[in-house]
C-alpha cells in the first residue's frame, strides 16, 4: 500500500509539473499575474508530493518490505537501520527520486523565498525549472520506478553493496546531487533571461546565491566522496581520476567560474553573456555526470545497473536540455546588451583570467573522460586515461591560476595596478620563498616539484591573508581603526580570504599526501613488527567478530613510536554472507593532520597476512581545506547584501513635520 | 583602446589559453595513454615488450601460485590464449581463480606479463566491462553468468 501512495504520488508531481512546464510562460507572454502565479503554487506542491514519494520508499526500506523489488535488491533485515535509511539512494531508482526531491526542493525554495524577484522573470524561471523536473519524472516512471512489486515476496532482501555500507554513504550523494541539481536554478535563470532577452547587473545578485549555495554542497560531495574513496577502497589514494569523479569535478570548475564571472556582472555590469553561457555549461556538465554515471557506459560502483534504455533516455534528456539551451543561447545571446569597459590590467580582468584557465582546465578534464568513450564508440579499440594524462594537462594549466589567485582580490575594479599589487604581496613571496628553501633542505633528493608545491599553497594562504591585511590596514593605521575597519567590511570580503585561503591549505595536502608519501607492502606473522618512518607498529594476532549481516575478520597492531605505545589499529576484512563478498576496512590512525593507514590484504599458508601501510603527512588538509572552502562560501553566502537580493528604489524619506 | 582593440585582446587571449590546453592534451594523449588489450590481443598483435598495456580476462583456474614476499603468479586467460602475469603486492578482495580481473603492466621480453596494479569488480554481480566484451568476442561468455 505504501509503495502504491509513492508511486501516485510521483505521478502526481509529474502533473502538477506539466502544467508548471506550460502555464507560467503563457501566463509571461501575456503578462497575466494569475496564470504567472500559478508556478507558486505548483512548485510547492511538487515538492509536497516526491516528498511524499520519498517518505514512501524510505518507509518501504525501513520495515524491509521485499515485496518491493527496489528494496529486494538493496536491502536486508538485519542491516542497521542507519543503512536501511541510506539504502534508499544506494541504488539507481532511489537515487534518482533523491535527485528530482532535491529538484523539487530547490524550485520549491525559489517559490517561497523569491518574493523579490520581478514575477515574469520568477514565472519563466519556476516553468524552465519544470521543464527539467518532468523529464525527471517521466524517466524514473518510464524506466526507473523504484515501486514496482514483486509478484512472489521474497523472505530475505539481497543486502546493500558492502561497501556503501558506510557512513560516508550516507552524506555523499546527496551533498552532491544539493550541488548538481542546484546548479539547475542557475541554469533555469538563464533560459529564463534569454526568454525574456533582458538581463542587468540584478540577475547575477538572485542567481549568486543559489550558485554559492549549490557551489558549497558540490564541494563538499567531491570531498567526502573522495575521503570515503580513501578509507573504503583500501588503496589509500585520495584521487583517481576515475571517469566518476571527474563527472563530479567538471561542474565544479564551471560553477567556480560561474561564481567568479556573476561577481563581474553583478558589480561592472560586464561578461553578461559569458555568464549566461557558463550558467548553462555548468548545469549541461552536471547532467553529463549525471548521464555518466547513471546510463551505465562506465563501470563503477557507482553503476548500480546497465539498462539501455534508461541510457538512451538520459541521453536524450541531455541532447534536449544542452542542445536546446545552446541553441536558445545562440538565437537570443547577440541581442542582449553590452556591458561596461575595462583595461586588461583590473579586477575584472584577473576573473576573466580565473575564467579562461578554469574552464580550459575544465576542458582538458572533459577530454580525459569522454576521449576513450568516443575512441571505443568510433574504433572499438579499448584505452584508459589515467592520472599522468591529468597531471600532464590539467596542472600546468591550475598553476598559473593558483599564482594568479592571491593577486585578483588585491586589483582595483577598472584599472588596476600590477606593480603595486606585487609590492604588497612581497610578505607572501617572501615567505614562499623561505618555505621552498626549508623544504629543500630538509628533504634532500626528494621530488623536485614538491618544494614548489609547497611553496605555491603557502603563496594562496598568505595572499589571502594579505588581502584582509590590505583592506583593513592592519599595520600601517592604529589597530582599533582596523578592527573597526574589518567589522565594517562586508562578510563577502571574509568569504573570498577564507575560500581562497582553504584552496591553498587543500593544495598543500595534496602536494605533502602524494610527494612525501611512504608505503610498505608486507607479510608478517604474530608478533611480528613492521617499521615505516618513526612508527614501529607489531602484529598481535587475529580476532574474529561478528557483526549484525557480516562476519569480521581483524588483525589487531600495536603502534610503538620510539618505544612507547601509542595506540592500536585494527584493520578488518568483513565478509558478507548474503552477497558472498567481502570489504576491506582499512584502520587509520591520525597524528596531527598526518595519517597511518594500515589495510589488510590476504592471508596466506603459513599464517602470515599480508599488509599495506602507508604514512600520509597532512592528508587531512586535504579535506581539511574543502571544509575551509564551504565556510568560505557559507560567509559570503550569509552576507547582507547578498541575502536581500537586488538594491531596492529607496523609498522616499517622510518629510519632517513643522513643529506645531 | 578601443572597445574593439579590447575585445580582440580578450579574445586572443582566450585562443592563446586554448592553443596552450589543446597542445598540452595532444601531447598528453600520445604519451600516456594506456591501450585495453585481451590475451588473444596479446598473442595476436604481438604487443611489443615495454608498451605499458592494461590486459584483462579470467583469473585460469588451478594457475595461482603464490611465492614469498607476496609474489604472485597467476595466468589471465580469454578462453583463447592465455598470458602468465607476474605481480607483487596486495591483491583486491574479489582477486579469485575464475574471476574477471584487469592488470596493468608491461609484456616482459619472455612474453611474461609483469603486472603492478591488479584490479578486480566490486561487487559479486558485475564485471569489468572490458573483460565483459573481450569474453564475448572470444566466444567464451555465457548469459546470466554476470550482469
Amino acid at each position: 500500500m505504501i509503495a502504491e501512495i509513492g508511486h501516485y504520488a510521483l505521478v502526481l508531481a509529474l502533473g502538477l509539473a506539466l502544467i508548471q512546464a506550460i502555464v507560467p510562460v503563457v501566463g509571461a507572454r501575456l503578462n497575466d499575474g494569475t496564470l504567472m502565479g500559478v508556478a507558486e503554487t505548483t512548485a510547492l506542491g511538487q515538492f509536497i508530493f516526491v516528498a511524499t514519494a520519498f517518505a514512501a520508499l524510505t518507509a518501504c526500506y525501513v520495515f524491509s518490505d521485499f515485496s518491493v523489488a527496489n528494496v529486494f535488491e538493496n536491502s536486508h533485515s538485519a542491516m542497521p537501520l542507519i543503512y536501511k535509511f541510506t539504502s534508499v539512494w544506494g541504488n539507481h531508482e532511489g537515487s534518482m527520486l533523491l535527485w528530482v526531491l532535491i529538484l523539487s526542493l530547490f524550485g520549491a525554495s525559489v517559490a517561497a523565498f523569491g518574493s523579490n524577484l520581478p514575477a515574469p522573470l520568477k514565472a519563466n524561471v519556476l516553468a524552465v525549472q519544470s521543464w527539467i523536473a518532468s523529464a525527471f519524472y517521466l524517466f524514473i516512471l518510464v524506466t526507473s520506478n523504484p515501486f514496482l512489486r514483486l509478484p512472489d515476496a521474497p523472505f530475505e532482501g539481497r543486502d546493500l553493496n558492502p561497501i556503501l555500507q558506510d557512513i560516508g554513504l550516507a552524506i555523499h550523494p546527496p551533498l552532491l546531487y544539493l550541488g548538481y541539481v542546484g546548479f539547475s536554478i542557475s541554469f533555469s535563470f538563464a533560459i529564463a533571461a534569454l526568454i525574456e532577452g533582458r538581463i542587468d547587473a540584478a540577475w547575477a545578485r538572485w542567481v549568486r546565491p543559489w550558485a554559492l549555495a549549490a557551489w558549497m554542497c558540490l564541494t563538499l560531495g567531491i570531498a567526502m566522496g573522495s575521503y570515503w574513496a580513501y578509507y573504503e577502497l583500501g588503496w589509500g589514494g585520495f584521487w583517481f581520476w576515475d571517469p566518476v569523479e571527474n563527472a563530479s569535478l567538471m561542474p565544479w570548475i564551471a560553477g567556480t567560474a560561474l561564481l567568479h564571472s556573476a561577481v563581474v556582472m553583478e558589480k561592472r555590469n560586464a561578461l553578461k553573456v559569458w555568464t549566461i553561457l557558463l550558467a548553462i555549461l555548468t548545469f549541461s556538465l552536471s547532467l553529463i555526470g549525471t548521464f555518466l554515471v547513471r546510463s551505465g557506459v562506465l563501470t563503477s560502483v557507482h553503476t548500480f545497473a546497465s539498462d539501455p534504455t534508461r541510457g538512451v533516455f538520459i541521453l536524450a534528456i541531455l541532447v534536449l536540455f544542452i542542445g536546446g539551451a545552446l541553441a536558445l543561447y545562440a538565437w537570443r545571446a547577440p541581442l542582449l546588451k553590452q556591458g561596461g569597459l575595462f583595461a586588461p590590467i583590473s579586477r575584472e580582468g584577473a576573473l576573466v583570467f580565473n575564467n579562461l584557465f578554469l574552464t580550459a582546465a575544465c576542458a582538458t578534464v572533459f577530454t580525459g573522460t569522454l576521449y576513450p568513450l568516443a575512441l571505443e564508440a568510433l574504433t572499438g579499440e579499448k584505452i584508459s586515461v589515467g592520472a599522468p594524462f591529468f597531471n600532464l594537462t590539467f596542472g600546468p594549466l591550475f598553476v598559473p591560476l593558483l599564482l594568479a589567485v592571491p593577486f585578483g582580490p588585491l586589483m582595483a575594479w577598472k584599472r588596476g595596478d600590477l606593480l603595486g599589487v606585487a609590492q604588497r604581496l612581497i610578505g607572501a613571496a617572501g615567505l614562499a620563498l623561505v618555505v621552498i628553501a626549508v623544504a629543500f633542505v630538509l628533504t634532500q633528493g626528494g621530488p623536485v616539484l614538491a618544494p614548489f608545491g609547497i611553496g605555491l599553497a603557502l603563496f594562496v594562504m598568505a595572499g589571502a591573508v594579505t588581502d584582509l591585511i590590505e583592506r583593513v590596514g592592519l599595520l600601517r593605521v592604529p589597530l582599533p581603526t582596523a578592527l573597526a575597519r574589518a567589522r565594517g567590511l562586508p562578510r563577502s570580503a571574509f568569504g573570498t580570504t577564507v575560500a581562497h585561503f582553504g584552496l591553498g591549505v587543500s593544495l598543500l595536502g595534496i602536494v605533502c599526501a602524494s610527494t612525501w608519501g611512504a608505503e610498505k607492502i608486507v607479510a608478517l606473522k604474530p608478533k611480528q613488527t613492521v617499521s615505516l618512518r618513526s612508527y614501529d607498529l607489531t602484529f598481535d594476532g587475529i580476532v574474529t567478530r561478528q557483526g549484525p549481516n557480516y562476519r569480521e575478520l581483524a588483525a589487531r597492531f600495536t603502534v610503538r613510536q620510539g618505544g612507547n605505545a601509542i595506540g592500536l589499529m585494527e584493520p578488518s576484512k568483513r565478509t558478507f554472507p548474503s552477497r558472498q563478498s567481502s570489504t576491506t576496512e582499512a584502520a587509520l590512525m591520525t597524528r596531527g593532520a598526518s595519517q597511518l593507514y594500515l589495510s589488510l590484504g590476504d592471508m596466506n599458508d603459513d599464517g602470515s597476512i599480508a599488509v599495506r601501510l602507508y604514512h600520509k603527512p597532512l592528508v587531512l588538509l586535504i579535506w581539511l581545506g574543502a571544509v575551509v572552502m564551504f565556510l568560505g562560501g557559507a560567509l559570503s553566502l550569509s552576507d547582507r547584501r547578498l541575502r536581500i537580493g537586488a538594491p531596492r528604489p529607496a523609498k522616499a524619506k517622510p518629510t519632517m513635520q513643522p513643529a506645531e | 583602446m578601443t572597445r574593439k582593440q579590447r575585445r580582440l585582446v580578450l579574445i586572443g587571449c582566450g585562443l592563446g589559453v586554448l592553443a596552450v590546453a589543446v597542445a598540452l592534451v595532444l601531447s598528453a594523449l600520445k604519451g600516456s595513454i594506456v591501450f585495453f588489450n585481451s590475451p588473444s590481443d596479446v598473442v595476436e598483435k604481438r604487443v611489443s615488450p615495454g608498451t605499458r598495456i592494461r590486459l584483462g580476462g579470467l583469473v585460469e583456474t588451478g594457475s595461482v601460485q603464490r611465492g614469498d614476499n607476496l609474489a604472485v603468479h597467476f595466468k589471465v586467460t580469454d578462453g583463447k590464449s592465455a598470458i602468465a602475469v607476474d605481480y607483487r603486492g596486495v591483491l583486491p578482495d574479489l582477486f579469485r581463480e575464475g574471476q574477471g580481473i584487469v592488470t596493468e603492466g608491461t609484456v616482459e621480453p619472455g612474453g611474461v606479463f609483469k603486472a603492478d596494479s591488479v584490479l578486480a569488480k566490486h561487487d559479486e554481480r558485475y564485471m569489468p566491462k572490458e573483460v565483459a566484451d573481450a569474453l564475448k568476442k572470444s566466444g567464451h561468455w555465457k548469459e546470466g553468468e554476470a550482469k
